[in-house]
């Protein structure tokens, strides 16, 4: 073990030191491990996955990939400081959140991308959020939540999304299928 | 974990001053109940970054383990020496096999698969050693240290040798009719390749085991199945059951990941062993080998069909590898032999299904469960078909369509709708009301002379929905190859392709399945409140909300709490085999009716309410060993994909540009949670049609990292348009159908069927590669 070194810096708004002993130790693990701090997920520590995404200065990185020896004196924002609120609601409302291992880091950077770009279109998101992975939703509705949140944003009115697709809410026909012997099993408590 | 708590909907009037609020008469509407699409209860703790998922534990004293696995997938062992290990600083316990404490093996199906190698190692990544130290570095460095002495034997990796030599968990064989003499107009003979997939699901396998002081344990964990592992678990503690707490820790993702024991029984022995909690989790690559995966895929098929497309027969020959250990193999080969050709009416049938023991990783479970690989294949072959006969692929399915009435191969009859009525089960003294049948809809019993058939049905709204155009002007990014700016629309070539699936859901083939929930009502502050117990997972499917939502329409009450999942209450079975909407969702719509009866005749301020009911579905029968007969399925769903792609045929690049399903749901309980089933599901599928392979090598897997294992990402995924059907299965609690599984099985083989449609080639293999689409182009 190397000697330890004790890191100043600000983590969601509040002024924080961490001790650390090793100079490899990424921010990630010092945040989880070292303070506490969970709501940056683990899933890769290899910079693919994305849901580890804090702004260090405003700027999105993969938190598993820095080093927490070069924060010294900087700010960083995780899904706890660096989310609007109608970001988050928009994800809530939307059906964006599934499992929601992904979700701090995908907040993260749709924070990101609606600070440069208010009202992006499809492209562009789909360009901004190209390094998180999400293994539950297909994206589909990652994509809605994004608009929902933009539109949110820019007149400060929260909003129930319509539904997107098309239904056919009735019922068609009563069909089993299949159906054998209407044996019923066995009852025990 | 906190409780979960559901946020309280704008409150009704309820009574007036002095007077306490009545149990209503029945089921009725709710603003956040059945059908509608109320935010998740956990959902306000997920966007906060304060929702503790498993590797989030954090217990005060506690000790990181970690997992010395073999680098070998065939060794003896012939000694193993852990005393450098014990010799570092902060190392707390090392543990070999002979520090297991009581039955050596566990498994879900069969207990065949040691909790620490003893002598022998049949994988790469077999548990060799476990180590408690004080942080997980150390851990890391501890296993280093451990010397094994491994005798290094040639690896049986040939699926198909292994059933040559007799090595097979099961040999599945199915017989309709007379296969041998049948003759058909026009037959297709073609083999099929289905590459392992992994579940991938993002947060990793992780949980914290913590001793309980009087030689009993506590286990938090992310599993599927609380009570299988308690169950799995408990002889190889030697404790006896009620000895260890399960209990449920925040789940990311699982896909069937979750199904077999990962961490468990190790951070029980570690904590036993060292009276302080210990906490385990892998990071990705010890993911990747501490899991099942899908079972890759060999498999023969030949179809015969008359001069109009008939199906006249089919024969398969199946071979599934299930590695080293059984795992769930017995029941993936049920479903790859009873589903092995689809839902199409064929009269003569002869289907030979194995699941190979090998030294390749052991496979198991993962979404679709046996059918998505015969799905692939029996697709692939209904499009050859067509295309021999100059038919449109539609309406070559179409033709084979079964309907009520028709007989699958297994023998079962698609019948007409039945009134019988789930069997419930209940532990208070109130007899259970009946399920009172779906209502028939006018005009659904038969002025049709064909008997009505969901899938000719699905058919025929996919055909109306319209195929995206090409756009006249298309940005770079939208082409194939996207960032790489690999071309300007040259060589780029449009295809469309269709893919229809079938899955059972719930448990088949004669298990006994059943789910249990406890509802508990009290008077809080004048107002009725229900908590729901049971030890159903919340992967991430919206089953917790779907729970909530049954009991605001059967007790019409605002405030629902759940209470943790745990092993307090009985069994829920497993959140697989889409089937935990219908099982525990009947178990819960049960205990909530039993609930009601109760309150119907008691004033609430005397006291609370509690009910507790079992649920289960039709008992079904097992397949016949020689000829597969057997009613074997509960309830089978169907999903119908179209694909769009773009392929750039120099470069070997697909672009998948549209996606459009149809899906039959029963009843839709959540649309918000269902179309996020559909969309997930797709992408799975669409994962496994063009780029997600785990690869192994002389059983040595070669790309255990989301670097080189590729999941979709926000770039492949094409809009999804979803067209969801609800024909009510009258068995099942509000007419619901699974709907986790089936949009997986029909995505991969829609996409590969596009992507044939764009390049000509005959694509046997999935999933596809750049080197398929640009070598060997057919003569
Ligand atoms: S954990 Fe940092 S990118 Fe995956
Ligand atoms: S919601 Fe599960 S990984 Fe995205």
């Amino acid at each position: 073990m190397s000697e330890g070194m004790r890191v100043r810096m600000r983590v969601d708004g509040a002024e924080i030191a961490a001790d650390v002993d090793r100079p490899g130790e990424s921010l990630l693990t010092s945040l989880r491990d070292r303070l506490g701090l969970t709501g940056s997920k683990n899933a890769c520590e290899q910079g693919e996955c994305g849901s580890c995404t804090v702004l260090l200065d405003g700027l999105p990185v993969c938190a598993c990939l820095v080093a927490t020896a070069q924060c010294e004196g900087r700010e960083v924002k995780t899904v706890v400081g660096a989310v609007p609120r109608p970001v988050r609601d928009a994800f809530v409302a939307c059906g964006a959140v599934q499992c929601g291992f992904c979700t701090p880091g995908l907040l993260v950077s749709v924070a990101d991308l609606l600070d440069r770009e208010p009202d992006p279109d499809d492209a562009l998101i789909r360009e901004a959020l190209a390094g998180n992975l999400c293994r539950c939703t297909g994206y589909e509705k990652i994509i809605e939540a994004v608009h929902v949140a933009a539109e949110a944003m820019s007149d400060g009115v929260p909003r129930v999304p319509a539904r997107s697709h098309l239904h056919h809410n009735q019922w068609i026909n009563v069909t089993t299928f299949p159906r054998g012997d209407a044996e019923t099993g066995e009852d025990t408590p | 974990m906190p409780e979960p708590t559901t946020p309280t909907p704008p409150r009704r009037a309820a009574g007036g001053v002095g007077t306490h609020p009545a149990a209503p008469a029945g089921p009725r509407p709710h603003a956040a109940g059945v059908g509608t699409s109320p935010a998740r209860p956990e959902a306000e703790a997920k966007v906060n970054g304060a929702f503790d998922y498993a590797s989030d534990l954090h217990f005060d004293g506690m000790l990181w383990g970690h997992t010395l696995r073999s680098p070998h997938p065939s060794a003896g062992i012939r000694a193993v020496d852990t005393a450098p290990a014990l010799a570092l600083p902060g190392v707390h316990a090392v543990l070999t096999a002979a520090d297991v404490p009581g039955k050596l093996h566990y498994g879900l199906i069969d207990a065949d698969q040691p909790v620490l190698a003893a002598g022998e190692v049949r994988y790469q990544g077999e548990p060799v050693a476990i180590i408690a130290a004080d942080t997980l570095d150390t851990a890391r460095l501890a296993a280093e240290a451990i010397r094994v002495d491994y005798e290094v034997r040639e690896p049986q990796c040939d699926p198909q040798a292994a059933v040559d030599a007799g090595n097979h968990f099961r040999y599945q064989p199915v017989r309709l009719g007379e296969p041998v003499t049948a003759e058909a107009a026009v037959i297709i003979a073609r083999e099929y390749t289905v590459g392992m997939q992994d579940q991938a699901p993002l947060g990793p396998e992780s949980g914290a085991a913590v001793p309980t002081g009087d030689g009993g344990v506590r286990l938090h964990v992310a599993t599927q199945w609380l009570h299988s592992d308690l169950e799995q678990l408990a002889p190889c503690l030697d404790l006896e059951p009620d000895r260890i707490h399960m209990v449920m820790a925040g789940i990311g993702g699982a896909f069937g990941a979750r199904e077999d024991l990962s961490v468990q029984a190790h951070m029980a022995m570690l904590a036993l062993a060292t009276g302080r909690p210990v906490k385990m989790m892998y990071d990705r690559a010890e993911s990747f080998l501490g899991h099942v995966h899908r079972h890759p895929a060999r498999m023969r098929y030949e179809h015969g069909a008359d001069e109009h497309g008939r199906l006249v027969y089919v024969k398969a020959h199946i071979v599934l590898d299930g590695g080293a250990y059984a795992s769930t193999t017995d029941a993936v080969v049920g479903n790859a032999a009873s589903l092995a050709v689809g839902p199409y009416e064929v009269e003569h049938v002869a289907i030979d299904a194995w699941g190979a023991r090998t030294n390749n990783p052991p496979c198991g479970a993962m979404r679709g469960f046996g059918g998505v690989q015969t799905c692939f294949a029996y697709e692939s072959q209904m499009d050859a078909l067509a295309e021999a006969l100059g038919l449109d692929p539609l309406e070559i399915r179409r033709r084979n369509a079964v309907a009520q009435g028709s007989r699958l191969i297994n023998g079962q009859i698609i019948d007409a709708p039945s009134p019988a009525a789930p069997a419930v089960v209940g532990s208070d003294a109130v007899p259970q009301a009946g399920t009172a049948p779906s209502p028939a809809p006018p005009g659904a019993a038969g002025a049709d002379a064909r008997p009505f058939s969901p899938l000719a049905d699905m058919i025929d709204r996919i055909r109306e929905i319209p195929v995206p155009a090409i756009p006249a002007a298309r940005d770079i990014l939208d082409l194939p190859g996207g960032t790489g700016n690999t071309t300007h629309g040259e060589g780029v070539r449009r295809g469309v392709g269709y893919g229809v699936g079938l899955k059972n859901v719930c448990y088949s083939e004669g298990f006994d399945d059943y789910s249990t929930a406890r509802i508990r009502l009290e008077l809080e502050d004048g107002e009725p409140v229900a908590t729901i117990h049971t030890a159903a997972a919340e992967v991430g499917q919206g089953h917790w909300n779907l729970q909530t939502q049954i009991v605001r329409t059967e007790l019409g009450v605002d405030r629902v709490r759940l209470a943790p999942n745990d092993t307090k209450v009985g069994s829920a079975g497993s959140s697989s085999a889409s089937r935990q909407s219908y099982m525990t969702g009947g178990a819960v719509k049960a205990a909530a009716e039993a609930a009601r009866a109760l309150w119907t005749d008691r004033d609430l301020a005397d006291g609370p309410i509690e009910a507790t009911r079992v649920f289960r579905h039709r008992a079904t029968k097992p397949m016949d060993a020689i000829t597969g007969q057997g009613d074997s399925h509960v309830q089978l769903a169907l999903c119908v994909h179209r694909a769009t792609v773009d392929v750039d045929v120099e470069l070997g690049l697909v672009k998948v540009v549209d996606l459009t399903c149809v899906q039959d749901v029963g009843k839709a309980m959540n649309p918000n949670a269902l179309e996020g089933q559909i969309h997930g599901g797709t992408a799975q599928g669409l994962g496994l049609a063009v780029m997600e392979e785990l690869v192994t090598v002389r059983g040595e897997v070669k790309n255990a990292s989301f670097t080189d294992y590729l999941i979709p990402t926000i770039l492949d995924m094409p809009p999804m348009r979803l067209h969801i059907v609800e024909n009510a299965d009258p068995e099942a609690p509000y007419g619901l159908r699974g709907a986790g599984e089936p949009p997986t099985l029909s995505s991969t083989p829609a996409i590969v069927a596009a992507i044939r449609d764009a390049t000509g080639l005959a694509l046997t293999r999935v999933p596809v590669r750049p080197e398929h689409l640009t070598t060997g182009r057919p003569s």
